[in-house]
């Protein structure tokens, strides 16, 4: 937010008025602004340089009053007293024009082609006549400043240059040369340097060195020369002394050269806007003519006053007030936003003029209209939207979690995500390479350079500055770690951690794996191999060999736990024996009932939007209704008698057709029309839930007759020759996509069978058996491993399975088949059958 | 003598005394320390209403060991005085005598002796006077027999100063018989314990009482983070209020998701390296919803819906650029892109309370990372009253009922509100968040139907911690620098009071 320092006694003359401090503080709170801070000079000096320097500097009072970053009209004092003096109707707001030069022919600034790589655009104006002070001068220096810092970033989007004209003669030319090329005294020098010459004399002002990265590196540098061949400027860098503006200029011409068009025309626009006040014709601005490198003119400043239309019932219901067309109308006018109240309907016709482009669009209007109205003077409502909470099934699971976790005598830390490469790798005895760490490109200090891909330092790095501490110590914390992952979107995602170390003399390995064991039973897994959890010795370079292991979840490792090594407790300036577990917690999720949100977005729009340029004015065009055209008497009156003896246009409910109606009714009916302005007022109050209204059976409002519909008929109706394209290319594509299916081959279901086949006797011979099975052949049939299974006495049993598709082999079909042989086979039992 | 017999025949003679007995005389009568006495007392005293015992001090001087030879032997000055015979001796012999050194000077001062330096054979003292009187040794003598009400106050003072009296404060009991004297001991127990209960013996015994002054033994257990004690908390209300929790684990975002989409112009100061992260790897993101890309591009570089848009050459490159998220509105801004992507609208409350990134310097109050508290509300015709009673209705629940709310500007909510609240202490409005209600801008290319608003507010969750639990540089409390003293000490969190 940029900060404007104003003289305290100036602002009061200007503004006619004398404040104290707080009413002063109370009037900026009303209009967005805030006055920061009361201060002098001298306090600023002796602040910042010591009493010494002090001395002799002035003690009068100045205002730092903090602007919104989108007001660059409020950048200087003149624009600060013109709004607020319009805010307290003591000023009507001036109108900016823009004049031909009373004599004579506009000046002219030609851009050559040269500038296209480094600085393409320029635009210019003149300020006729105008009157400097000491005080004025200061300010129209400041605004410069303050523009340049920050809609022109750091001058990297447009930098302003002023010029005494007087001085120099048009017409000027702005062109790009090379910087050995360009030899000029520049502004405050006493001799002439080239610009190679200067880029390095400014290395070293504190000022000056931020902008000279901006051209540095190109092969040509900016320059505007007037007729003579004299430099005005070298932007962004500097301006030539030659033409410098002294308290004695009359004649002001303004350059703003930019790589942003728009922004250079909205500065030119400021500058001239704010000190035109000071000219022999007030608030008037002379042309000058931009001459492009093909030839095309363009005159500036574009002094561009907009107009906008909207409703004051959009105002009302967007700020939740119910005013007055007029009363809106006039909230506006107080904040520099000229309205009128056009009559037709609810309209009010809005002015934007130059010093506002931060007005873009309706909703800005209606945030001045709320500002005027005061913020604090609106009902503070309830809005009867209905939702049920849900919560974030991993936020719930950390926080059932930590309870649990701090119960069981663990103390929780919260540290940094992002840490130092070597946090993560080196002093874990860990390659960075091995890691999936994310890098930072510009980190101020090492602490930032990668977001920590483990939990571990930070908890020992909590120890560490806690070392006074008695022991033992029990931490632990749960929270994300970022891993790069390619599969989404960014290239990287959070992973939830669980990370817990014990600090003691000894080790206290039993204790890390106890709380292990406790997560465990709380997260309801089991000690066990297979679906439950269960540890396994591993390596791991930043644990003591042998003394680490890994944690496996349903067959999957999570985590590891174990005893660290003594180079990874010494790195990290400990001096105890420390054991650690992580894990991930992700795969203790479960499946929430509820349907889980992810911040991953569906690349591809499944619903087609209809997305208007603009858009439409939420009031059909057509009064025109089944009772005559609403927008006269006559219609109304009409209106009026259907509605005496209905509550509703349509049955005994609110629908689309009251609202349909009340959108073709230009504005509130009259009180003559009682039973009409009765319906009004209540269909009004549906206005929130309108499109949740059942739909119209009638319709009562009729379409507006369009002229061009016989213009149309010569071609023929374009719509239904759309749908009927439409509807064609829609069979085409059904078509495509059903001959893909059915080519695309069924899914073949097939079971895994196992049969007990038993024999008569001991005696049977069982490997004839076997044979006799397998000999039986059938299409969509495999035979897959047997065994023979001891039965009791002697005998044994045939275990065979098979693979069978479930369309052509039946298990009926296969018993049958090997019963056939009976002289081995007694019986065949399926023992197992799955689906593959 | 045992301790249970000294307490026995304490006893027996407290009972056998008129009045009561003095403990000094009682220790030199029974011919034990006056200390073991002394512990005999205050052991008899833990037994309530045996005996009652006055504490009584008396101050009385005492030769010290240097005091008591001269009694016996003589002033250092007397006795070298009578250890020089008629015909003198020589300085050095005499500096050989233990007392030599000190007794010759002050002998010398008293003028008993002189000194012949030009004698042959060194130098040579004589007396100088016949008879000399020894004061010093009267004076002690008339301490160490009791009578020292003799000397002046003056004299005292300097033979303390000399090294040779010392003033003792004794202090002793007056011991009188107790309301429940008894010569026999029964030692009353500490506990109750599982035998007594057993046997019904706690209805005879007596017990020690305590000691509610002390403190009590601190319990063996883990403590929560105050500031996750605090997200607690924040997380109720909104629960309470009925608001849904976003996914925010992605700490990684896309500049689209975090400004794009917000309607923040690519040349916006806050998306400068000087308060972003921006990520070196992996740098860009490489995924879009490449429609929804098209009119936000559309929306910066040329406007639409209504809106004038802000006129520069939008580039992709830039919204692809990988950053630590700024704020955790790049989350709402993909949770409300897939609200509208929902075949029909339906109003939604949503919050989030996570970390953020930002490039900042640092200071006692400001880190590089902090947690976002923010709640997003989308219906239809919502209005700026809506979102200042929602407010309210936030704000009571963290205790804080005078709001008021000053104009503000943010990129991609129009009206903005900075919200005020009244601070008690400091006497004066203080800024406790931020609110606003989305630009169409930022809505409208999203899908979202046209009459569908949707406001939002944000505060940090440090601010409100700091506060609450007194901790004035931010480190103490964030990082591994926390003092673990202090999540120990921490109380529960109640917002609200």
């Amino acid at each position: 937010m940029p900060t404007v320092g104003v003289k305290r006694d100036l602002l009061f003359k200007a503004l006619g008025k004398t404040y104290t401090d707080e009413e002063f503080d109370e009037l900026c709170f009303e209009y967005g602004l805030e006055l920061d801070e009361i201060t002098s000079e001298k306090e600023i000096i002796s602040r910042e340089q010591g009493d010494s320097k002090a001395s002799g500097a002035s003690d009068v009072i100045l205002y730092k009053i903090d602007v919104p970053a989108n007001r660059y009209d409020l950048l200087c004092l003149e624009g600060l007293v013109r709004g607020l003096q319009v805010f307290k109707n003591k000023l009507e707001a001036p109108r900016y024009r823009r004049v031909s030069p009373l004599s004579g022919e506009p000046q002219k600034l030609i851009i050559t082609e040269e500038t296209v790589a480094v600085r393409p655009h320029a635009v210019a104006a003149v300020l006729r006549n105008i009157t400097f002070t000491q005080e004025r001068y200061d300010s129209f220096i400041e605004l410069q400043e303050k523009l340049h810092q920050n809609i022109c970033r750091k001058r990297s989007l447009v930098a302003i240059g002023t010029h005494d004209l007087d001085t120099v003669s048009g017409p000027f030319t702005y062109t790009a040369k090379p910087p050995a090329e360009i030899s000029f005294k520049p502004l405050n020098q006493t001799k002439e340097y080239t610009a190679t010459q200067l880029m390095s004399l400014y290395k070293t002002d504190s000022h000056l060195r931020h902008y000279l990265h901006i051209i540095e590196d190109k092969p040509l540098y900016p320059v505007i020369y007037d007729s003579n061949g004299i430099v005005l400027s070298m932007p962004p860098i500097i301006n030539g002394d030659h033409s410098k503006i002294t308290l004695k200029t009359k004649n002001v011409f303004v350059e703003c050269t930019a790589t942003d068009l728009t922004k250079a025309k909205i500065v030119l626009d400021m500058m001239v806007t704010m000190f035109s006040e000071y000219c022999s014709q007030p608030f008037t601005v002379e042309e000058a003519e931009v001459v492009y490198p093909d030839g095309k003119t363009c005159k500036y400043p574009e002094l561009a006053y907009r107009k906008e239309k909207l409703s004051s019932d959009f105002v009302n219901r967007k700020v939740g007030i119910n005013e007055s067309t007029e009363t809106i109308a006039r909230l506006l006018t107080k904040m520099c936003l000229r309205s009128e109240v056009t009559g037709v309907g609810d309209e009010i016709e809005v002015e934007i003029p130059p010093t506002r482009s931060d007005v873009i669009h309706a909703c800005d209007i209606m945030e001045d209209a709320a500002m005027a109205y005061g913020f604090n003077n609106i009902p503070y409502t309830t809005p009867r939207t209905y939702t049920v909470a849900n919560q974030f099934p991993l936020n719930k699971l950390t926080e059932l979690l930590r309870q649990d976790l701090a119960a069981a005598g663990f103390t929780e830390a919260l540290n940094f995500a992002l840490c130092s490469t070597e946090d993560i790798s080196d002093k874990l005895g860990k390659k960075i390479s091995e890691t999936r760490a994310v890098h930072i490109a510009n980190p101020k200090t090492v602490e930032f350079q990668v977001a920590r891909t483990t939990l571990l330092p930070g908890l020992l790095k909590t120890l560490a500055a806690n070392r006074k501490m008695p022991l033992p110590l029990k931490l632990f914390e749960i929270s994300d770690v970022v891993l790069k992952d390619d599969t989404k979107d960014v290239g990287a995602r959070n992973s939830r951690r669980f990370c817990a170390v014990y600090y003691n003399k000894s080790p206290g390995f039993e204790v890390i794996h106890g709380l292990l064991d406790r997560t465990m039973q709380l997260l309801e897994v089991k000690s066990q191999r297979g679906d439950g959890y269960h540890i396994q010795a591993a390596e791991d370079s930043t644990f003591f060999p042998g003394r680490c292991a890994e944690i496996f979840v349903g067959g999957k490792s999570v985590g590891r736990l174990g005893v660290l090594h003594p180079d990874v407790i010494t790195r990290f300036e400990l001096t105890m024996p420390c054991s650690a577990v992580e894990m991930d917690i992700e795969p203790f999720l479960g499946h929430p009932a509820e349907a889980t949100l992810t911040h991953d977005v569906p690349l591809h729009e499944v619903i087609k939007h209809h997305f208007p340029s603009q858009v439409p004015n939420s009031r059909p065009t057509s009064t025109k209704t089944v009772f005559g055209d609403v927008s006269s008497a006559a219609g109304l009156k009409a209106l009026d008698d259907f509605l005496a003896d209905k509550s509703y246009m349509e049955g005994f409910e609110a629908t689309q057709a009251d609202t349909t109606m009340f959108d073709a009714i230009p504005s509130a009916p009259s009180s003559t029309f009682s039973h009409l302005l009765r319906w009004y007022n209540h269909v009004k109050s549906f206005l929130r839930e309108r499109a949740n209204l059942p739909s119209a059976k009638t319709q009562f409002v009729l379409e507006e007759d369009d002229d061009d519909d016989d213009d149309m008929d010569l071609f023929g109706s374009d719509d239904e020759e759309d749908s009927a394209e439409v509807e064609k290319l829609k069979e085409q594509r059904l078509a495509e996509y059903a001959a893909k299916k059915s080519k695309k081959p069924a899914l073949i279901a097939k079971s895994s069978i196992l049969l007990d086949v038993k024999p008569w006797d001991d005696e049977t011979d069982m490997a004839k058996m076997e044979e006799c099975v397998r000999s039986v052949k059938m299409e969509g049939l495999l035979w897959g491993q047997s065994k023979m299974v001891p039965v009791g006495y002697g005998i044994k049993k045939l275990q065979i399975g098979c693979v069978v598709e479930d369309e052509k082999v039946g298990t009926d079909l296969l018993e049958e088949a090997i019963t056939a042989f009976e002289e081995y086979v007694q019986s065949v039992d399926v023992a197992a059958f799955n689906k593959i | 003598m045992s301790d249970a017999g000294l307490l026995e025949t304490l006893l027996r003679r407290i009972e056998a005394a008129d009045g009561g007995v003095d403990s000094l005389e009682t220790a030199s009568i029974l011919g034990v320390d006056h200390q073991v006495l002394v512990g005999a007392v205050k052991s008899l005293l833990a037994l309530e209403d045996l005996i009652s015992a006055e504490l009584r001090s008396s101050k009385h001087w005492e030769l010290s060991g240097e005091g008591t030879e001269i009694a016996e032997q003589g002033s250092h000055e007397a006795r070298v005085f009578s250890s020089i015979p008629p015909e003198g001796l020589p300085q050095s012999e005499l500096m050989k005598l233990s007392f030599g050194k000190i007794g010759f000077s002050k002998a010398m001062s008293n003028k008993w002796i002189k000194v012949d330096k030009t004698h042959e054979g060194g130098p040579r003292i004589f007396r100088s006077v016949e008879n000399i009187e020894d004061q010093v040794r009267d004076k002690l003598l008339l301490v160490q027999k009791g009578n020292t009400s003799q000397l002046e106050e003056k004299e005292k003072n300097e033979l303390k100063k000399r090294k040779l009296l010392s003033e003792v404060t004794v202090k002793s009991y007056w011991i009188t018989k107790g309301s429940c004297f008894s010569t026999t001991i029964t030692k009353p127990e500490t506990e109750l314990t599982p035998e007594m209960i057993a046997n019904g013996s706690w209805k005879e015994k007596k017990f020690k009482p305590y000691n509610f002054e002390a403190l009590g033994v601190a319990p063996d257990c883990g403590h929560l983070h105050p500031l996750m004690k605090v997200r607690t908390q924040f997380r109720q209300i909104f629960l309470e209020m009925g608001f849904t929790e976003m996914p925010t684990n992605n700490f990684i975002e896309s500049s689209f998701w975090n400004f794009d989409s917000l309607f923040q112009p690519q040349q916006h100061p806050a998306r400068d390296a000087h308060d972003t992260f921006f990520i070196s790897d992996p740098a860009l993101a490489h995924e879009f919803p490449l429609e929804y890309l098209e009119r936000v591009k559309k929306i910066h570089s040329e406007g639409g819906y209504g809106s004038q848009g802000y006129k520069y050459d939008w580039k992709i490159e830039e919204a692809q650029k990988n950053i630590l998220r700024t704020h955790t509105t790049a989350v709402s801004a993909r949770m409300l892109y897939k609200l509208a992507q929902q075949e029909k609208f339906t109003p939604v409350k949503y919050f989030s309370i996570d970390r953020v990134f930002r490039n900042e310097t640092l200071d006692a109050t400001h880190l590089a990372e902090f947690h976002q508290i923010e709640g997003v509300v989308a219906d239809r015709g919502l209005t700026l009253g809506d979102l200042m009673g929602i407010l309210h209705q936030f704000f009571t629940k963290l205790g804080i009922t005078k709001l008021r709310f000053k104009p503000a500007y943010n990129p991609y909510t129009e009206p903005s509100m900075e919200v005020f609240s009244y601070h008690e202490g400091l006497k004066k409005w203080v800024e406790v968040g931020n609110s606003g209600v989305f630009r169409p801008e930022m809505l409208l290319p999203m899908g979202l139907p046209e009459d569908v608003t949707v406001i939002a507010w944000g505060l940090s969750l440090e601010r409100p911690t700091m506060i609450k639990y007194g901790i004035n540089n931010i480190r103490e409390l964030v990082g591994h620098k926390v003092n673990l003293q202090m999540v120990y000490d921490g109380p529960i969190c109640r917002l609200e009071s």
